[in-house]
């Protein structure tokens, strides 16, 4: 574990990419092979099964330290990694141990065949051998949530520099449905055969947020448009008389959507989509909490399919015919596409995500100006020419979405963030006018420079009126402009409405509080913009869907 | 008829009736005793000060022309109807934890402190008492500090790792104790140390009232940093990252703060390495802290208070919390007299 923890601390210790990089590399030429393999399981979001719950984690930290439960539980959130406030309330460790990684989750699958008083015994032997990062390490094998600052691409690259293999190819032999236990390094980097894995998606393809006019990009010819769904980016697999279907994240999300089996009987073996997942009814997505119910649920039952039936809503053909085609133009694979499914039927849970006409960029803006109404969130601009490339790139493609719908509105509680953010204010409730009263209508955490959230955290200690456990209430006497991406009707909050997205796009030095907005206007936005059908619940995880 | 407390808490500050005084107020006043020279303890604008003869040079130099009173550690002196004496707090050069008696009742404000001796400060002495006001800046059981020793160690190689590199090493630290608690223990033979403006200014009172300090070299417009391959530099917290950065060339960043234990905070802050290091004390710190002066009625300020008065709850300690507008250990907010001290 110590060249491990040594690996972990080197990508800690720097925020540029190329020691992380080279650290990296350094690490796949020298680690056993084992750890090799686990250390890019891990990093590419794979994880030994969970063998111990959190709750048993926590109390027998706890007793360990000798303190309370419940100290152990208020320290956690202002930590904001149970791994690590594990790791920092524990007494130091009297001995040491130079046992590997693939040795320690060793010991941790091993966890699972033992009863509850054995397995105490062994993590707090572990507990006791480990130096403090290396323990953090170890609780974070077995809490899971493994974040090294290093991402997917920068992990591929560092290994296609110990290795000499093409960057891209590795990308394709990482990805699929393989764990530590079904493969080994050799054959999953090294001698990688593709057909062994017949649910293997692609890398996905990324694109920027367009932020100068289309203009620059040229002539309008040269360019494809389509919607911007608002649901889960994925990829349809199917071979060998199987269906696979993965998310963004690559989570193989098969068994969550059982009526996308039915695509089997419409498409021949051998086809890779790259599409949307919608909750869809006559016509049009449904609102997205719609879609957040069946990401929630591993097994469905029947009512939510009627409920929230989905479909994939295909945007384009990576393999065709059981051929990756991948580097042909666009225009060529999207011609293929419509041959494919353009014709089915409707009730086939694939359906073509139509183009959209123009033949100016003025018209083009037209229509995405449109793009609530009809359920999207913007506008994709796809090079006729462009390649279908791995990971996010500039260039050929670019995502246009609408502009958020805003509202300014009054602060009126703080309460202290997590982790990165422990020490300011960052959670923040935010109210509108209602006559004389100030109706809560939304939380926010993000937009906030580092500065200005030092700024409001000093002023938030000077004005506090009462505290409610962690929660404070201040003085209302700032206006934040509040972006959002949807409203819609909420009995379940006061102020009758909730939003999508929503975070702190400006503070409105400029406004007293006085002029911020009132329950009217949110509910004259909501009449305006909430049918629409797109938009869904707060408080649920941003689900990055391009 | 129940007496008048010892202390009581205003808007101004801690107040002493029977002395008719302030303790580190934050509003202008007629009689304040400082704990010691940091900002948000040592404000301008109070008609008379008093505080330790080590604390009194850097107060004239941030606030100007004051009238400061001085009395040594341990000397008492009537004030009204208190006896007031100064008892080292081990935080920065001249800190002390106030001790206040009136008709045999003794309260004790700590002020800002930490337990282990840094080799800088004259090191903490506890004080017996009845009430005890005390700071828990890093009062959470996720907070203990490695020894110095260790510390200090991991500072000189990382420095030594810079050297050799070729990378100027930039480490910042507060302008008022953290800086030459670094300067104090580092390893002098490993290269050059230069400072930030700010920091040589307060380098240059404390060596005026003799303490000892090696040798550093002020950065200014005309020096070229070239001239002092190897060298350590020890900056403002505000000044990393800035531009004035840039005359250094190849750098890399260390940060030293008892924040530094949480790793968030240790990214969000975005320095190549952080050093946990604190001149306020820990968890073990501030409950043998507490232990020690026998007290049985606590209040606790800056820090995780609510937790904290709970936890002391639990331990069968009179527990408050006092609202104050002392900032604790801040990572970002600049000294605001230290940076216009350049
Ligand atoms: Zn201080
Ligand atoms: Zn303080």
């Amino acid at each position: 574990m110590k060249r491990f923890a040594d690996l972990f601390a080197q990508l800690d210790q720097t925020t540029r990419i190329t020691p992380k990089v080279a650290a990296l590399a350094a690490y796949f030429q020298d680690a056993p092979e084992d750890d090799r393999l686990w250390t890019i399981a891990l990093l590419s979001g794979r994880r030994p099964k969970r063998t111990v719950t959190t709750t048993l984690l926590r109390t027998w930290a706890a007793e360990r330290a000798g303190i309370p439960l419940w100290l152990f539980e208020e320290s956690y959130p202002i930590v904001g990694d149970l791994a690590e406030t594990i790791a920092l309330v524990l007494p130091p460790a009297t001995r040491g141990s130079d046992r590997s990684l693939t040795d320690w989750i060793g010991v941790i699958r091993g966890l699972s065949a033992l009863d509850e008083d054995a397995r105490k015994t062994a993590i707090l032997s572990a507990w006791n051998s480990l130096g403090p990062l290396e323990r953090f390490l170890f609780n974070k094998l077995i809490t899971g949530g493994f974040r090294m600052g290093v991402s997917q691409k920068l992990m591929t690259r560092a290994l296609s520099q110990a290795t000499g293999i093409d960057e891209a190819e590795l990308a394709h032999r990482l990805m699929g449905d393989w764990t530590p236990e079904t493969t080994s390094f050799d054959a999953l980097v090294l001698t990688h055969d593709p057909a062994a894995d017949l649910s293997k998606p692609y890398p996905f393809y990324l694109a920027y947020q367009l932020d100068d006019p289309p203009e620059d990009h040229g002539s309008p010819g040269d360019w494809h448009a389509e919607w911007k769904w608002d649901g889960i980016r994925g990829q349809l697999v199917i071979r060998g008389g199987q269906h696979f279907v993965w998310s963004r994240g690559e989570e193989l999300m098969t068994d969550r959507f059982p009526e996308l089996a039915a695509a089997r009987d419409f498409l021949p073996d051998g086809t890779v989509i790259d599409g949307e997942i919608l909750a869809w009814g006559d016509g049009a997505p449904l609102p997205f909490n719609a879609l957040q119910k069946r990401i929630g649920r591993k097994t469905v039952p029947k009512s939510l399919l009627r409920d929230a039936p989905v479909i994939v809503k295909a945007y384009d053909l990576l393999e065709w015919q059981g051929e990756d085609i991948r580097a042909r133009p666009f225009a060529d694979r999207r011609a293929l596409l419509d041959r494919l499914v353009g014709a089915l039927p409707p009730e086939a849970p694939v359906r073509l995500s139509p183009l959209i006409a123009f033949d100016c960029w003025d018209a083009l803006a037209a229509t995405r100006a449109t793009s609530r109404d009809k359920g999207a969130e913007g506008v994709m601009l796809k090079h006729r020419a462009s390649p279908y490339l791995s990971g996010r790139k500039k260039g050929d493609w670019w995502k246009w979405k609408v502009d958020p719908l805003t509202i300014d509105a009054v602060m009126i509680y703080a309460q202290q963030g997590h982790g990165r953010r422990a020490n300011l204010f960052t959670d923040f409730t935010f109210a509108v006018h209602d006559g004389d009263a100030l109706v809560p209508f939304t939380k926010a955490y993000s937009g906030l420079t580092d500065a200005e959230f030092r700024k409001i955290t000093a002023w938030v200690k000077k004005n506090t009126l009462e505290r409610y456990g962690p929660v404070r209430a201040v003085k209302p006497e700032h206006v934040f402009e509040i972006a959002f991406e949807g409203i819609q009707e909420s009995p379940r909050h006061k102020s009758g409405v909730a939003l999508r997205f929503p975070r702190m796009s400006r503070w409105r030095h400029d406004k007293p509080v006085e002029e911020a907005n009132t329950l009217e206007d949110l509910r004259a936005m909501l009449a305006a913009y909430g049918q629409g059908g797109k938009v869904g619940v707060d408080a649920v995880t941003p689900q990055e869907t391009d | 008829m129940a007496r008048d407390p010892v202390l009581t808490f205003t808007d101004r500050g801690i107040y002493c009736p029977a002395g008719d005084f302030f303790v580190d107020p934050w509003r202008p006043v007629d009689r304040a005793l400082i704990t010691h020279g940091h900002a948000d303890h040592a404000r301008p604008d109070h008609r008379r000060y008093m505080a330790t003869p080590a604390a009194a040079p850097v107060m004239r130099f941030r606030l100007g022309d004051i009238a400061i009173d001085t009395l040594p550690y341990g000397e008492t002196r009537r004030i009204g109807g208190a006896d007031v004496s100064f008892h080292p707090a081990g935080h920065v050069p001249g800190s002390a934890q106030i001790r206040i008696e009136v008709a045999g009742e003794v309260w004790v404000v700590s002020g800002d402190y930490k337990i282990e001796p840094d080799g800088l400060c004259e090191p903490f002495e506890p004080v017996r008492c009845h009430a005890f006001i005390t700071e828990c800046t890093f009062g959470l059981p996720v907070f203990s500090w490695a020894p110095q020793a260790q510390v200090m160690a991991e500072i000189d190689g990382w420095w030594r790792a810079c050297a050799a590199e070729g990378n100027t090493a930039v480490i910042g630290a507060y302008a008022l104790g953290k800086a030459q608690r670094i300067l104090a223990n580092v390893d002098t033979s490993i290269g050059p140390i230069l400072t930030h403006g700010a920091i040589e200014n307060t380098n240059e009172v404390l060596r005026a009232q003799g303490i000892a300090l090696p040798d550093t070299i002020r950065v200014t417009p005309e020096m070229d940093p070239k001239d002092h391959p190897g060298a350590l530099v020890i900056a403002t917290p505000s000044a990393l990252g800035t531009p004035w950065m840039r005359r250094f060339g190849p750098v890399s960043t260390g940060f030293a703060s008892g924040w530094m234990r949480l790793r968030g905070v240790r990214r969000r802050r975005a320095a190549d390495r952080g050093f946990v290091l604190s001149d306020h004390v820990d968890w073990d710190g501030v409950n043998s802290a507490i232990a020690e002066t026998g007290a049985e009625r606590v209040f606790v300020t800056h820090g995780y208070t609510s937790i904290f008065r709970r936890w002391l709850e639990d331990q069968g300690y009179d527990a408050r919390i006092v609202e104050t507008e002392f900032t604790g250990e801040s990572l970002d907010d600049p000294d605001p007299q230290q940076e216009t001290a350049q």
